[in-house]
């Protein structure tokens, strides 16, 4: 009987957290290789210079979004707004645990919101920061 | 035994569970639009729009009234495909299709500025376009609530 408990219990928890950090670490590790292979000087992707760019204001996109926090709002922590007022789930993964899971959805919105802010494509250590800074809040 | 197999199964089919949602079905193409358009701004009912003017905004996705909203090409049908299916199928008058459903006659009729200012202020509405302001059912196609 205690196995079968066991055994159920193992089967539960397979859809829980264990299995997450998956798909997140996988793109962090993709987008790691192509930054080493960009700069031999890459050293690992950083938190802090991922709020750089998360609060940075730029120039070269879009007006009306000069920056991530414009749609994002300041906080990670909060439910940002688009600009047809849709609510949009906040970023932090302490938030939001099931973001950043998809690759395919990611790499959509770093393509087309880093063009709305940038108005270029993000680096993979760009992506990898933010990513970064994202599971850290 | 029996109550093993019993939590076996439910634990196995707890995340399928989860897909399902709200129990509705749902098509394919129609949980496309949901997940795609619905990522930005309220689901707009299909049938406010003539085909036209649905096959011109998906035709240039890419600046999509300001925004970037360019999709793979498998996606990009499915979604043209459902949006023409359930269009509105009224007469559209002028050569261009209207792209914008508050641009449209009878929509302007329904949102007379002296009527509608003074409630957008009150609710702190950024758009017109976000329909769900005031119409609680709108994406449903419910707006007799307002």
């Amino acid at each position: 009987m205690r196995i079968l408990l066991m055994i159920t219990t193992a089967i539960a928890l397979l859809g829980t957290t264990g299995a997450q950090a998956g798909p997140r670490a996988a793109q962090l590790g993709e987008f790691a290789a192509q930054a080493q292979a960009a700069d031999a000087g890459f050293s690992g992707f950083s938190a802090s210079r991922g709020e750089t760019l998360f609060r940075a204001r730029f120039a070269g996109g879009k007006p009306k979004t000069p920056s991530c926090t414009a749609c994002h709002t300041v906080s990670p922590l909060k439910a940002g707004e688009t600009r047809a007022g849709k609510s949009i789930q906040p970023m932090a993964v302490s938030v939001t645990p099931n973001r950043y899971m998809d690759p395919k959805k990611v790499a959509k919105w770093f393509r087309r919101n880093c063009k709305s802010v940038l108005g270029r494509e993000c680096t993979a250590r760009e992506k990898g920061d933010y990513l970064t800074f994202m599971m850290s809040q | 035994m029996r109550l093993f197999i019993f939590i076996v199964s439910a634990a196995l089919f707890m995340p399928l569970a989860a897909v399902a949602g709200n129990g509705s079905p749902r098509s394919a193409a129609e949980s496309l639009v949901k997940s795609e358009c619905g990522a930005c701004h309220m689901v707009f009912p299909a049938a406010l729009l003539p085909a036209a003017s649905w096959q011109k905004i998906m035709a240039t996705l890419d600046n999509h009234f300001g925004e970037d909203a360019s999709l793979s090409p498998n996606p990009r049908a499915a979604i043209e495909s459902y949006l023409t299916a359930h269009a509105g199928r009224g007469r559209i008058g002028s050569a261009e299709p209207p792209m914008r459903i508050t641009e449209l006659r009878w929509f302007r009729g329904e949102h007379r500025a002296s009527e509608v200012s003074q409630l957008r202020k009150q609710r702190k509405l950024k758009t017109l376009a976000d329909c769900t302001g005031c119409h609680r059912g709108a994406v449903r196609g419910y707006f007799e609530d307002d």
